[in-house]
């Protein structure tokens, strides 16, 4: 028997992987990065969460500490979550839904993936070198003042944000100028939608964060007076411009994992998505209001009551677009023919957690209950609700249901049922005690707490080790899919999407024979 | 004495115990929100759970029933109440964070300065300074003019639903009116470095009269009859010495002060010193002049902080750490 070539064992040695031009292997490439990003920010995850089982010292001394929540965040955010599900899955898949061979710019696109491994080693060197303990916000003056190895961990933020804004070009320009005929913009899987509007953002806001850092550096060696107030400077203009990207950034990181939601939802009910239309123009609406809504990082900063008024407003208004989607999709499973595999427990967890984190942003958005809750651990769990419980959900949800397209194998569906559960429990152990304790004024950032609040830190880290066990699960029984999982069929889970109309995984040219038209749209299940 | 309010077994599950004129305006609204997000919750988990049962996967229902792509009334009725709701909750968001932000024209004003790693307060009226415990009186309303002397710190009283971040070179506001005396945690909520979780303080809260009476204590200088090492002993916590140096041998921040009195101490420079009253003095008011090897340079100058008086007690203080 003939292996049938694919894009996995067409060309063989490192170096045809290392400068392949081949989305798909680009993706594949980006999926190893970001999970080993995501592994080590998670062991400085449950490194902070042991240090927090005792009111006092533990394990590490108070600087340990707080260089290990500046990495935790900093890995989590530039290393993992903003290019998890659109470099990866956006690479292997775009291309594939738009019926075409590759991104519009493949060059480019192997440029940004190699960018992106130029600036971790940049943040790495600097975790050598002395390390940094300023929050991965680096708020000025105190990063402008502090010692440790922040040049380099600000040069690495730097360059990392070239690697996101050349992929955002190149997604925007291959939505636009490279889809197959026929395939006409409302018959492009939401996925792609939201992959278009985080491209916007990416291109658009992440300079902004360029320069910020960039005029930090030039404070710290030259001492240019723009943040520091001993220097003449202003400290709150660091944040203002800080957030200014950092806030469209959360959406970055939540639009490509609303697209993935969509896809999960129609595939397992076998419907057409709920409000299609709709969804496709809320996700450029919240693409617009995310760039007007950065000042409610700052409602005890000092700013002037009326602005704060405004941002109090605005982040209300985008707050429905995503309420919106939250019922679309629970509508799409109306009357459906609900298939109760890993990726939909996942879409499940998605709906609740996404909700529960949404209407905390409610609390946190209203102007006089954010004053007592602002930098406390509600914040802190507010945040991981939306992007552990919202985006990491929905990676997973995303990495189960087209790991058999990628690399043509099942995994066990047992094992990966009983790392859900410990995924979904543990998670809710770990964050929802956050809540309560920073209801109750425990103040985020803080190596010590007064004694009363151990029980809480407690029940949370033991919450932190129950996680631990899901993801360690996850990957036993993926790398064992991998070594020797049961083939996967074309199309295992009866989708009508385009990716599930070739072979799993594709061949190097995606289709067999390139679609000369295409005139179904993703979610014609009545059609089937 | 008396014991600082605790946090969590006091007031309810989700909100500390209550103490000041506008605290019972955010429980109400929390409580608002709360409630309204829990009934919302439950009723989207509750469709959610009920077609993942009803449209379950089966032999029977192997085709999806209906397409459905959109129903104008539905989704009218979806997207109209969630903005409704919203702008009510923004406006009465927004009434009470009008009333928190401006201060009453009588209101009793005292200045705070932020410093790693700890809060000093001064009263401009008598010129009396404290550290690390803000004493004020009940039922009057209080306005903080507070400010920072190097990085960015937050100023934070649970208990009284106030919060205000505190800048270097800039002047930010604050008040409030407690309703009950007691002694309520003071919070540095914005990171400023290795001791911000140490970066607490006590507000005091005392009846009218006892706060006139301790205000007078205070200028007439109480200290005058303590003996010099006690009262560097009560300095060492109250200006916030202990959250860099132990008196036990452990490295914190800075050195220790045990047995450090008549050591010889080896520079950065490369040179050596011994620790006698004017070297400790110097490293009081002039910190940066003499590094110990081995320690970053980072404690802030005492100079104006503390008086004469004050800094020959601290000496004697440790001297007595053999």
């Amino acid at each position: 028997m003939t292996t049938v070539s694919n894009y996995i064992n067409a060309k063989k040695g490192i170096l045809s992987w290392i400068f392949t031009i081949d989305h798909k292997r680009i993706g594949i490439m980006y999926l190893g990065f970001v999970l080993l990003a995501f592994f080590l920010g998670g062991m400085f995850a449950l490194l902070l969460r042991l240090e927090l089982i005792t009111p006092n010292e533990l394990i590490l001394t108070a600087r340990q500490y707080n260089q290990v929540f500046t990495l935790h965040g900093a890995i989590m955010v530039f290393l993992f979550i903003i290019p998890s599900i659109p470099a990866t899955f956006g690479n292997f898949f775009l291309p594939i839904q738009l019926g075409t061979i590759d991104v519009a710019f493949p060059k480019l696109n192997l440029a940004s993936l190699w960018i992106y491994v130029l600036g971790a080693i940049f943040c790495f060197y600097s975790i050598l070198s002395g390390s940094v303990d300023t929050g991965w916000t680096f708020y000025t003056p105190y990063s402008s003042t502090a010692g440790g190895s922040i040049i380099p961990m600000v040069t690495g933020v730097f360059i990392l944000g070239f690697s996101s804004i050349l992929t955002g070009i190149n997604f925007i320009v291959t939505v636009h100028k490279m889809r197959a005929p026929g395939l006409t913009w409302f018959k492009l899987p939401l996925f792609v939608w939201t992959l278009y509007a985080t491209a916007i953002i990416q291109v658009l806001a992440t300079p902004v964060l360029a320069i910020t850092l960039l005029l930090l550096v030039l404070e710290k060696t030259m001492g240019l007076g723009i943040f520091d107030s001993a220097l003449g400077g202003d400290p709150v203009l660091f944040q203002h411009f800080f957030w200014f990207y950092s806030h469209p950034a959360v959406y970055i990181m939540i639009l490509p994992a609303m697209g993935v939601i969509s896809e999960v939802v129609a595939t397992f009910c076998k419907k057409e998505l709920f409000g299609y239309r709709i969804m496709a123009y809320s996700s450029l609406a919240i693409a617009i209001i995310a760039f007007l809504v950065w000042g409610h990082h700052l409602f005890v900063s000092g700013q002037s009551p009326f602005i704060t008024m405004l941002f109090s407003l605005l982040t209300f208004l985008v707050g429905i677009p995503s309420g919106i989607k939250v019922f679309n999709w629970i509508a799409t499973m109306y009357a459906g023919t609900i298939n109760m595999k890993t990726p939909f427990l996942y879409f499940l967890s998605f709906i609740f957690l996404f909700t529960v984190g949404g209407f905390t942003g409610v609390v946190l958005g209203t102007l006089s209950l954010d004053i007592h809750l602002h930098d406390t651990y509600f914040v802190v769990a507010h945040f991981h609700y939306v992007m552990m419980g919202g985006t990491v959900m929905a990676f997973l949800a995303g990495l189960h249901y087209w790991w058999p397209k990628m690399f043509g194998k099942m995994y066990n569906e047992v094992a990966a049922i009983v790392a859900f559960v410990f995924i979904f429990i543990g998670f809710n152990v770990t964050f929802f005690s956050q809540f309560i304790l920073g209801a109750n004024g425990m103040p985020r950032r803080y190596y010590n707490y007064i004694d009363e609040f151990q029980l809480l830190h407690f029940t949370s880290t033991v919450g932190s080790w129950l996680l631990a066990v899901g993801f360690f699960i996850s990957l036993a029984y993926f790398i064992s899919s991998l070594r020797s999982g049961k083939k996967a069929s074309e199309n295992p889970w009866e989708s009508s999407a385009l990716e599930w109309k070739t072979a799993s995984p594709p061949v190097t040219q995606n289709f067999s024979t390139i679609p000369k038209r295409i005139d179904s749209g993703p979610y014609d299940y009545d059609k089937a | 004495m008396e014991k600082v309010k605790p946090l969590l077994s006091d007031g309810t599950l989700w909100i500390p115990g209550s103490y000041s004129s506008f605290s019972s305006n955010y429980d109400s609204l929390f409580y608002f929100i709360f409630w309204l997000s829990v009934i919302f919750t439950i009723a989207i988990v509750g469709v959610t759970l009920y077609f993942s049962f009803k449209y379950k996967r089966s032999e029977s229902n192997l085709v999806a029933k209906k397409q459905i792509v959109h129903n104008n009334k539905l989704e009218i009725i979806w997207t109209a109440i969630p903005f409704v709701i919203v702008m009510f909750i923004f406006y009465w968001g927004f009434k009470d964070y009008l009333y928190m932000t401006v201060s009453p024209e009588n209101a009793y004003e005292v200045r705070v300065t932020g410093k790693k790693w700890f809060w000093t307060y001064e009263y401009p009226e008598t010129g009396v300074k404290t550290v690390g415990e803000l004493v004020v009186p009940v039922g009057r309303p209080i306005k903080l003019v507070m400010s920072s002397t190097d990085v960015l710190h937050s100023f934070y009283i649970p208990n009284l639903r106030v919060k205000r971040d505190v800048v270097p070179n800039k002047y930010s506001n604050l008040w409030f009116d407690v309703t009950q005396e007691g002694i309520y945690q003071i919070f540095c909520t914005e990171y400023c470095g290795d001791q911000h979780s140490n970066m607490d303080s006590k507000l005091i809260v005392k009846s009218y009269e006892d706060f006139l009476d301790w205000m007078e204590e205070q200028k007439r200088g109480a200290s005058k009859d303590v003996p010099l090492d006690l009262l560097g002993k009560k300095l060492y916590k109250e200006q916030g010495c202990n959250s860099c140096h132990s008196l036990d041998g452990s490295v914190v921040v800075g050195p220790s002060w045990k047995g450090i009195y008549g050591a010889q101490r080896l520079l950065a420079d490369g040179s050596e010193v011994k620790v006698d009253d004017n070297y400790l003095r110097e490293s009081i008011v002039y910190p940066a002049k003499k590094i110990v090897k081995g320690y970053p340079n980072i404690m802030a100058s005492y100079a104006g902080l503390l008086s004469d008086r004050e800094i020959n007690g601290i000496i004697e203080y440790i001297k007595t750490l053999k």
